[in-house]
């Protein structure tokens, strides 16, 4: 079974809400990756999103794209992420890990085998970009029977009918993409999500998780009021980047950023 | 094996666009809406009357077709065998197929209230092509192109520059073509609103295999009465290069249910498929999901893309469009590959018999003709798809072979 429902009731109950700070698995090395993920759990993370290395990544900005390339460097591949999310699992059987990337390094591994691995080592839910839910008939059914949670993504222009059919296909939670635009886009508009945010709520029950453009602890202190959850991804990737490839600094950037947003999330 | 019950009645993309286990819409939520807004587009105007009848008379009157059909007789005299027969694409308004598309994307990004046109360009001819009917509609136009690709295909980015476009040198990546397409998509996420994705090749999510192709058919279309006219018969065999595969399928495509009439599509071999530096994913990748599609690809264990090679930019992609991939597994076409110096011996053999300077892609459609042609008898025709002319490329060539200009 998932904890990713589990940990969101808890902190729900708690009257808090989730922080979901996303790294690329492998960047800038493979050795960086799993202290990092205990670092930001210790730092306050609910819940891990752990971008796979694609070599094409359609829908990321520029800064993720440099850290799928710098894991690429290093040979990073989906197989490695998964023996990554295992060793993370022998420290920490709590926290959510999501792998989050495209579909065609799953497919070359084949459904089933990913699936089979992605339950043995760990992970809780599966957030693949560019598969929508009208192609991914064959996959959804194998990750339900393996208990990982399909986490779809939700946009500004997302149709009343859509929001409710990943409301039914979805589990977990519902990644709502802030804004039309790559990862790391910054012109965010706070009114704009929240009008939208009411109207996801109508549609479905499922938690929303917000994304895309949360710069510091200000914007994630104020976009976590309209959701139940936040994500921050390419804020931590660029303190790595900016690190220069001293993993020690980048670890206390990413953590000192974590700690920071948890603490205003939680004012 | 031909497979002929998969393609006797043949009616591919299904709604959704797939083509057997290929193509279909593999995007982010985002592009959803867009797609599908273009989607019903599509439909409505490729059945309205006026909108046929506007791109009917900008094919007449401002491409120039219909293109001719040339008989190759120095060629197939030299080859020794088949009679080659050439569809002179190369003699399109800015110099290739690629405007039959542009022509009829920008028409529909008219009616569709769009003023913002952007494209992905590996050559340059794709970018021209758009860069030419944006200027003639008054649309903005941005094209993305590799930075490596812009630095082998300076004429063309000066061209679309005087046209008015803003040409985005990409550096992300493998800086070429496929780089290209990821960075056109990230702005049409980012700007949805009022651009229009004229997308160059039968790749991308749907519609856009099914709408490229539709555009380019009119190749094929000419090409059936011009044949009967000229040899009394269809040809025997259609040649054409694939590299996303538009040229190829819009030579095909209309005698898809004609089947004795064989088709080839000829890949780009680069340096040789077993040295792994080539661009022939039908020839030597396998099934994976890239720009929106599910096609073959060229990948590796992991799934990752992986870094293709060709004389020719406009062949140097790692995928190719769905419906040549099913074409491929009904058995209904065949695909073969080419290297870089075979495609120089075509360019030149074309170039000093016929005095028709080719595109390097082209050229690879005539080195495999010139194979072909001694193999089949004298009273056979082969049709090769002259997709492009060869001005473009005559940096590369004389790089190539040690001349400074």
């Amino acid at each position: 079974m998932s904890r990713i429902t589990p940990k969101l009731e808890s902190l729900k109950r708690a009257g808090r809400k989730a922080l979901i700070p996303f790294i690329t698995a492998g960047d800038p090395t493979p050795e960086f990756t799993v202290p990092a993920l205990h670092a930001l759990v210790e730092a306050g993370a609910d819940i891990i999103e752990l971008g796979v290395p694609f070599s094409d990544p359609m829908a990321d900005g520029p800064v993720i794209q440099r850290a799928s390339e710098r894991a690429l460097a290093h040979k990073m591949s989906l197989r490695k992420v998964l023996e990554q999310v295992r060793e993370f699992r022998q420290k920490d059987d709590s926290t959510p890990v999501v792998l989050m990337g495209y579909l065609n390094p799953v497919e070359s591994l084949g459904y089933r085998n990913f699936v089979d691995k992605a339950r043995e080592a760990g992970v809780d839910g599966v957030l693949t970009v560019d598969m929508p839910p009208e192609e991914s008939s064959e996959f959804l059914p194998m990750l339900d029977e393996a208990g990982i949670d399909p986490i779809f993504l939700l946009a500004p222009n997302s149709t009343d009918k859509r929001i409710a059919k990943m409301g039914q296909l979805g589990r977990g939670y519902l990644y709502y993409v802030s804004l039309k635009g790559v990862t790391g886009a910054s012109h965010l508009n706070l009114d704009d999500v929240a009008h939208k945010i009411k109207e996801i709520r109508q549609l479905t029950s499922l938690p929303i998780a917000v994304g895309f453009g949360v710069k510091n602890a200000e914007t994630a202190a104020a976009i976590s009021k309209l959701g139940d959850g936040v994500v921050v991804g390419s804020a931590l990737v660029s303190k790595i980047e900016a690190a220069g490839g001293d993993t020690r600094l980048a670890l206390k950037e990413i953590t000192a950023l974590i700690s920071s947003m948890r603490s205003s999330l939680d004012a | 094996m031909t497979n002929l019950a998969l393609t006797e009645l043949y009616n591919l993309p299904d709604q959704r666009g797939h083509f057997g286990p290929y193509g279909g819409v593999f995007v982010a939520e985002t592009l959803m809406l867009p797609i599908s807004e273009l989607t019903d587009a599509y439909y409505r105007y490729m059945k309205d009357k006026d909108f046929l009848a506007e791109l009917d008379y900008d094919l007449l009157h401002y491409v120039g077709r219909p293109s001719p059909i040339y008989h190759a007789e120095r060629l197939s005299r030299e080859a020794g065998g088949a009679q080659i027969f050439l569809k002179r694409e190369d003699l399109n308004h800015t110099g290739a197929h690629k405007v039959n598309n542009t022509v009829g994307q920008a028409l529909l990004a008219k009616r569709m209230g769009k003023t913002r046109i952007i494209a992905e360009t590996g050559a340059g001819q794709h970018g021209v092509a758009t860069a030419t009917v944006a200027a003639r509609l008054g649309l903005e136009c941005v094209v993305y192109m590799g930075s490596v690709d812009v630095a082998r295909q300076a004429p063309n980015v000066l061209r679309m520059k005087l046209l008015g476009a803003t040409v985005v040198p990409v550096e992300s990546g493998s800086k070429t073509l496929k780089d290209a397409l990821n960075e056109a998509m990230r702005d049409w996420v980012t700007n949805v609103d009022n651009t229009f994705y004229i997308i160059g090749t039968v790749a991308g999510p749907h519609p856009y295999p099914a709408m490229v192709r539709d555009f380019q058919a009119v190749i094929g279309r000419e090409a059936k009465p011009q044949m009967l006219e000229m040899t009394g018969g269809l040809p025997d065999v259609l040649v054409a290069c694939v590299g996303g595969g538009s040229n190829a399928i819009g030579l095909f495509y209309p005698f898809i249910n004609d089947h004795q009439v064989q088709m080839h599509g000829v890949e780009a071999a680069g340096d040789g498929i077993a040295t792994g530096r080539h661009s022939a994913p039908l020839s030597a990748g396998r099934p994976g999901v890239l720009h929106g599609n599910r096609t073959y690809l060229m990948e590796d264990e992991d799934g990752e893309i992986i870094e293709t090679h060709s004389i020719s930019a406009g062949l140097d992609y790692p995928g190719v469009g769905p419906e040549h991939a099913w074409l491929k597994d009904s058995g209904r076409a065949q695909y073969v590959s080419i290297t870089d110096d075979e495609a120089m011996q075509g360019f030149h053999a074309l170039t000093r018999l016929e005095g028709i300077i080719p595109a390097l892609e082209s050229a690879h459609a005539i080195a495999y003709a010139m194979k072909l042609a001694p193999a089949l008898g004298k009273d056979k025709t082969i049709l090769v798809n002259l997709s492009g002319r060869g001005d473009k490329d005559i940096n590369t060539i004389a790089a190539r072979e040690g001349i400074t200009l």
